[in-house]
């Protein structure tokens, strides 16, 4: 039996099972109640009771004297979420339901910024995730402001402020012209979190080499690697000089070292030489026997 | 009185793209806030593991059994769900939950692809039994909250958490 029939029926059943468990009558219950704070459930007759608050997040059980409240102190209901509460004594068992919502300070942020090493000037390149939490560690889901900046020495902080939806604010951010660490800071309600994104020089702007003959040898060298926002490229960075004859072709890889990157080849008459880094090819040169 | 019950039934039977013990499935559109682009794969698979992690709280909550919850839950989720499976054990408590229809949204994924968050307008049953003495048995609507992280090979729930409709 599939469909509206089945449906139908197990609602019907439950219906059934509510009432075979001599549920009564309902609670009443408070309309707001935030985590961590002291409340209390009203009760009335008279004797003796237990009262149950269950959810997923939390579980309380209370002795009861009906016709007294049962008071909760700050802090023994601190999960936001959504509770069905028992009251049941050796007469009858009443229910009800309520919900715990986050209390709105927040006091914790889970911050996420990636990458953590990028090459100057990529436009919202940086990328940051917020959640907001309160004291309980409560997602606060009501809208929250949450501010972002990203600073370096050199030039003047970005800043953008979002509001939290549903407990999570996201933004983009331009890395700077000029390589350096940059301080990201998200912030709400007083609270922050701090980060550090390390901006590095991008691919080499006209990558240039000069080429000079000692002995039987080509000596090949690079000028300054500079990025185009003229950052000195990392040492390290792989240059790649290639020399074509009509017998063949070398090639040699090597880093640069203190900015320049420098290799030797053997000085073959009418080798072509180039030179490239990652994507970046720079010039070319015809080496006819002399410079 | 039976002919909105049979249009709610019709309904969500209809709906149920996943029909199994998580009672009807619906999956709304997504709309999502941030630049990140959801692949229909890993919609499904979100999805599938939150669905996962319903059934598998359920079991823990009915079985008082923490480490069942390790296989979908992580962080905070965890932890607080193996607070309350540690209060009912020490309490003499059960509680059992069926759901009968998800109604789900992803609303968020983060720039970097480390999260996922959804809205999930869930009906479920709750019994709650003390020394497995039945006290109530009780149909709750109630909208949750989750937040997902990917681990090797699933979608793990961080919070989950009710919110006021």
């Amino acid at each position: 039996m599939r469909g509206p029939h089945a449906c139908i029926l197990a609602l019907m059943i439950s219906s059934a099972l509510v009432v075979a468990n001599g549920q009564s009558g309902d609670l009443n219950l408070p309309k707001n109640v935030v985590a961590g704070a002291a409340f209390s459930i009203p009760t009335a007759g008279s004797g003796k009771a237990v009262l149950y608050i269950a959810g997923p997040a939390q579980v309380l059980k209370r002795d009861a004297q009906l016709g007294q409240p049962v008071e909760f102190a700050a802090g023994d209901l601190d999960n936001a979420g959504h509770y069905v509460a028992v009251l049941s004594s050796n007469s009858s068992t009443q229910t009800g339901e309520f919900d715990v919502a986050p209390a709105s300070q927040p006091a914790s942020l889970s911050f996420l910024a990636r990458p953590s090493r990028i090459p100057v000037n990529l436009q919202n390149g940086i990328t940051a995730a917020v959640y907001v939490f309160d004291s309980y560690q409560n997602l606060i889901t009501s809208p929250t402001p949450v501010s972002f900046q990203l600073s370096v020495a050199s030039a003047p902080a970005q800043t953008r402020t979002v509001v939290a939806n549903q407990g999570a604010a996201w933004t983009g951010m331009n890395s700077a012209t000029k390589e350096g660490n940059a301080k990201f800071v998200a912030q709400a309600g007083g609270i922050s979190a701090v980060r550090v994104v390390q901006q590095v020089p991008g691919d080499p702007c006209g990558l240039k080499m000069s080429a000079r003959k000692v002995s039987d040898k080509l000596n090949l060298e690079t000028d300054p690697l500079r990025d185009c926002g003229g950052n000195a490229v990392t040492d390290g960075t792989i240059v790649t000089f290639t020399e074509s004859w009509s017998g063949g072709q070398t090639t040699v890889d090597v880093p640069v070292k203190h900015g320049i990157a420098q290799a030797e080849v053997p000085a073959y008459i009418g080798a072509l030489i180039s030179v490239a880094t990652g994507v970046v090819m720079g010039n070319e040169i015809r080496w006819e026997g002399h410079e | 009185m039976i002919r909105p019950m049979v249009l709610l039934c019709s309904f969500l039977a209809a709906a149920g793209a996943f029909a199994a013990d998580q009672g009807s499935v619906k999956v709304e559109p997504t709309t999502l806030q941030g630049p990140r682009q959801l692949a229909k794969q890993t919609e499904a698979a979100v999805v599938r593991d939150y669905l996962d992690a319903w059934q598998t709280l359920g079991a823990a909550l009915n079985q008082n059994q923490v480490d069942l919850l390790n296989q979908d839950f992580a962080g905070l989720a965890r932890e607080r769900f193996a607070a309350t499976i540690a209060d009912q054990a020490r309490l003499g408590l059960r509680s059992h939950y069926q759901e009968r229809s998800h109604d789900i949204k992803i609303i968020f994924y983060s720039p970097e692809g480390l999260s996922i968050q959804l809205v999930d307008d869930i009906t479920y049953d709750v019994q709650l039994l003390d020394h497995d003495r039945l006290l109530a048995s009780q149909l709750v609507r109630a909208r949750y909250v989750a937040v997902l992280t990917p681990t090797e090979v699933r979608w793990k729930v961080r919070v989950l958490q009710a919110e006021q409709k």
